[in-house]
């Protein structure tokens, strides 16, 4: 049975339409509305709110801690700057990929990492050798995330960081309210201007409210996780478990995918000291890829078509959809799959994600996607297109 | 003189904005020439009060096409489109009505009006959503020339036909009915609370002058049933930054297409000769030549006053002056220190999200009319008003609100004749404050600025003849092949090179876009430019 976050008494009360569903254990909001756009919108022209202290949080301080963590990460985290965040991935053996997750330089000597999956047993498992500890944090400290072209000037009205500092990929102790000791750090899952604040849990509910304060006359709205996806896909980013497998949960082979198979190749630092993984990407990066992570575009004019064949308008899933479907080239073989996608209400598109043969994955090259209409299969044209789909200057300005 | 341009767009309002940018992707090079010093128009946003900024005249967003969104990359140059959360009507007793965009919400509404109205809806909006299908055809698209013998131009109305013939019998009569009826007719129906059709029924008359009870009017109610069908899946929106984000957002991508825009270059007249046009002339006297010329001014503007009739010969210069303008509304834009109370709904809440309608019942809206017909304002007229900034914070300092109301009927041709608006204007503002006073009592101690806009006003702010909001009225017989007139609804016109682009042209007023677009490509596709 899942249990309460910290905030459970403020997104409770909040939650009308008691959509709920379970993450890494704990009751998440799907929407607060019985429909999420109102939500969705707010992350793109206001401002939301969501609670994310689900995500697993590890500690890791020590005099070793950065040779340590550089040996399990993919990247160069040495030159990580203090109060700096790095996005990257870890990989098993192989070269395939665990998960992907950040991680955050506080200190000299005291990093913080989050992940998708629980992964501490591996953080764990490669300690031998290293001066340092590793503490799973992830029940301790509570976290929200403010997301939105106006989340910059509800933090100003509310904590003492000069927000104007605080540049993207950066993170700052700060006060909030007056009383409150938290760390914002400037990052999100939505490809927007947007904060994340981690405070201890007992100082949850004293967040909440202010943010809730401040945030009104800035248009914040508690949001859930509905909106985030959507807004995810727009912003191109993968999902642990949907678009990718833990290659440690993957029985097969075919589900196990490389960083260069996931748009992660720019992460990965192979000319440095040895890190796990480090030679199998090595060989690669050198044969290439044999398969791409893809943005798509789905033709809405064709798309309409397949439905104005039956008389009916085109029919989209509400919200994103995560349930993958074939692609296939046009002499109808097949190629990849999309594992994720959504209708962007904000570009009028159709978008998904997917992953696609190396020789298929080119910019501007058409693939077949499987579309049901009217109980029937059929394909709809898709151009492989550049990611992120939407990519606001405000993000990283 | 001064370069030589394949394109000139009169008028930077967002027709000519999204007709220049698609001309420009085309590779033509493009030159935009607005009078004002702002772009946009009638879709425009003006900080007319320090550190408010008011959406001046139009002020939701309903038909804007989706796939100019798509084509022009309007989201990555700015464009934000929020839906509207719901629609208030409120009333002086009881506890008013609110239609959500949540289903169930809404019927649980209604039913306290009329149980059996509450559950006709989802009937009525299946009618409705067949009937937009035919539009949306009409909208997305050139009309057919009926006239043509052309091959082609045959297949195309036989297209066009087809889709009414292929209407099944049910359909085809709910058609008719919606081409002669008046709106009140044709939603009583279905329906029978006077109360719940009274807000429905003024979509039939916005821009007109005509009532509620007017015959015609039923067409135009089928436009709010577009956005369902075609991938905006909920039709009226906030423009973030207000209406005027739209037409800047437009403007972007023009430009990062590489047309050329300026402001405060009104144009004086066309050059033309012998029939044909080969630039402009502004009203500082610089000339401009240019292969073609695209008009966004109304019929009359462009015709009589650009071209001028020595130019038409005088079947058409007749035809252009029978074009009917007659505008018919105002608008009070306001800056408010705080949002009133409504008294039928106390509360800042979710239903002052979405549109405020005052249209208590038909006889309301009925008797609004009747003292236009007769050359005055209505002292208590139709009012449509939002909050936009409950939504869209960015419009108003932080806990401030602007406040927008659109206002029915404010005639053009009031009786002591319109130059006289100017000296009615505070009268008139005073009256739209008063109405609201009666639903909002104290309104009137939040009003920290106000701007009273009377039909002669837009006429001279943005040049809008007769202060008609689309550039012409949307009835029946000024739409499709006869827009602007009959023989001419393809964008060209009876001066060689010069084209109509706005919302005078086919398919017409309201923020779509689509009269610049397919001016465009129509012109682009027949080679014209
Ligand atoms: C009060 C009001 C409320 C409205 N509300 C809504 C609404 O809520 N929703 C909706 O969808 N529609 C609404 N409309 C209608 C909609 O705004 C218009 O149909 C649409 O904006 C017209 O766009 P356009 O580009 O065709 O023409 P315009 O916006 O009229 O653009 C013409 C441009 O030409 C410029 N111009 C004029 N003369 C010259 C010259 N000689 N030289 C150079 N430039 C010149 C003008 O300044 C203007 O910028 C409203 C209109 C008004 C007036």
């Amino acid at each position: 049975m899942p249990i309460p976050t910290p905030f459970h008494p403020r997104t409770s009360e909040f939650c009308t339409s008691l959509q709920w569903k379970e993450w890494a254990g704990y009751y998440a909001i799907r929407s607060f509305d019985v429909h999420f756009d109102r939500e969705y919108y707010a992350f793109r022209h206001a401002a939301g709110m969501i609670d994310v202290t689900p995500l697993y949080k590890y500690d890791v301080r020590g005099p070793d801690a950065t040779a340590y963590l550089n040996r399990i990460v993919v990247r160069n985290i040495a030159k990580l700057k203090q109060n700096q965040v790095a996005y990257l991935c870890w990989c098993d053996d192989d070269g395939k990929v665990i998960d992907d997750g950040t991680v955050t330089r506080f200190e000299e000597d005291y990093y913080r990492v989050t992940s998708t999956d629980p992964d501490f047993h591996w953080f764990l498992r490669h300690m031998r050798g290293f001066d340092v500890t590793v503490e799973n944090i992830t029940d301790e400290v509570a976290a929200l995330s403010v997301q939105g072209p106006n989340s910059r000037d509800v933090l100003r009205d509310v904590c003492d960081a000069d927000m104007d500092k605080l540049k993207f990929f950066r993170t700052t102790k700060t006060r909030v309210d007056g009383g409150i000791d938290a760390r914002i750090s400037r990052t999100g899952y939505t490809g927007d201007l947007g904060y994340e604040i981690w405070v201890k849990n007992d100082d949850a509910l004293g967040l909440w409210d202010a943010l809730m304060a401040a945030g009104e006359p800035h248009g914040l709205v508690p949001a859930g996780l509905d909106a985030m996806d959507v807004t995810r896909i727009e912003a191109g980013f993968i999902l642990n478990g949907i678009d990718y497998f833990n290659a440690l949960h993957s029985l097969i082979e075919r589900r196990k995918a490389s960083p260069y198979e996931l748009s992660l190749g720019w992460a990965v630092h192979l000319k440095r000291d040895p890190f796990i993984g480090q030679e199998a990407l090595r060989h690669i990066k050198k044969d290439g890829p044999p398969r791409l992570f893809v943005g798509l575009d789905i033709d809405w004019p064709s798309f309409e078509r397949l439905f104005a064949k039956h008389g009916l308008p085109p029919e989209v899933h509400s919200g994103g959809w995560r349930t993958g479907v074939p692609i296939y080239d046009s002499g109808g073989n097949f190629i990849g799959q999309a594992t994720s996608g959504a209708w962007s209400p904000l570009l009028k598109k159709n978008l998904a994600l997917a992953t696609v043969q190396a020789e298929h994955g080119h910019i501007g090259n058409t693939v077949h996607l499987e579309v049901t209409v009217e109980y029937e299969r059929k394909t709809v044209p898709a151009t492989i297109v550049p990611k992120p789909f939407f990519d606001p200057e405000r993000m990283k300005a | 003189m001064a370069a030589k341009y394949d394109a000139i767009v009169i008028g930077g309002g967002h027709n000519g904005l999204v007709c220049a940018a698609y001309l420009a992707k085309a590779g033509r090079k493009t030159l935009v020439l607005e009078g004002r010093h702002v772009l946009g128009g009638a879709a425009v946003t003006e900080e007319v009060y320090p550190g408010f900024k008011y959406s001046v005249f139009s002020y939701v967003v309903s038909l804007f096409r989706p796939h100019i969104i798509r084509e022009l990359n309007l989201a990555q140059h700015g464009l934000q489109l929020i839906p509207l959360e719901c629609s208030f009507t409120p009333h002086l007793e009881g506890p008013g009505l609110v239609r959500w965009s949540e289903a169930a919400r809404t019927r649980r509404e209604i039913a306290r009006l009329s149980p059996r109205d509450a559950e006709i809806q989802p009937a009525f909006s299946l009618a409705m959503t067949k009937m937009a299908f035919l539009i949306k055809n009409i909208i997305d698209n050139p009309v057919p020339d009926p006239t043509s013998l052309d091959p082609r131009e045959l297949k195309r109305l036989a297209d066009f036909g087809n889709h009414f013939l292929k209407l099944d019998a049910d359909s085809f009569h709910l058609h008719s009915q919606l081409l002669t009826m008046s709106a009140v007719d044709f939603l009583s129906l279905w329906f029978e609370s006077e109360i719940l059709m009274a807000p429905m029924s003024v979509s039939g008359i916005i821009g007109t002058f005509l009532g509620v009870r007017s015959p015609g009017t039923a067409y135009v109610l089928l436009h709010h049933y577009m956005g369902e069908i075609d991938g905006a899946f909920r039709s009226w929106g906030f423009s973030r930054g207000g209406t005027g984000g739209l037409s800047l957002a437009c403007a972007r991508a023009a430009e990062s297409l590489g047309a050329q825009i300026r402001t405060e270059a009104p144009v004086s007249h066309l050059r033309v000769q012998n029939g044909r046009t080969t630039g402009v002339v502004l009203e500082n006297g610089d000339e401009i030549e240019a292969r073609t010329v695209f008009s966004s001014l109304d019929p009359n503007r462009t015709f009589l006053r650009l071209v001028g009739e020595q130019h038409l010969d005088e079947e058409f210069t007749n035809q252009i002056k029978r074009y009917k303008l007659r505008g018919s509304s105002g608008k009070v834009n306001l800056a408010l220190d705080r949002i009133p109370e409504f008294t039928c709904r106390p509360g800042i809440g979710p239903h002052l999200m979405g549109d405020l309608a005052i249209a208590p019942n038909i006889d309301y809206l009925e008797r609004a009319y009747d003292q236009a017909k007769y050359g005055d304002f209505s002292e208590r007229p139709y009012i449509n008003a939002v909050f936009p900034s409950l939504v869209d914070p960015s419009v108003a300092p932080p806990g401030k609100h602007v406040m927008s109301c659109f206002v029915q009927y404010a005639p053009y041709h009031i009786k002591e004749g319109p130059e006289f608006w100017p000296q009615r204007r505070e009268a008139f503002g005073e009256a739209v404050i008063d109405t609201l006073e009666q639903y909002a009592p104290g309104l009137r101690d939040c009003i920290l600025h106000k701007q009273v806009l009377t039909p002669w006003d837009m006429e001279q702010m943005v040049g809008l003849s007769e202060g008609n909001i689309f550039q012409g009225e949307l009835s029946l017989e000024q739409l499709l092949f006869q827009r602007p007139a009959p023989g001419w609804a393809r964008y060209r016109t009876p001066i060689r090179d010069l084209w109509m682009c706005g919302s005078g042209a086919h398919p017409g007023g309201g923020i779509m876009g689509s009269p610049g677009e397919l001016a465009a490509k129509y012109a682009l596709q027949t080679r014209g430019v």
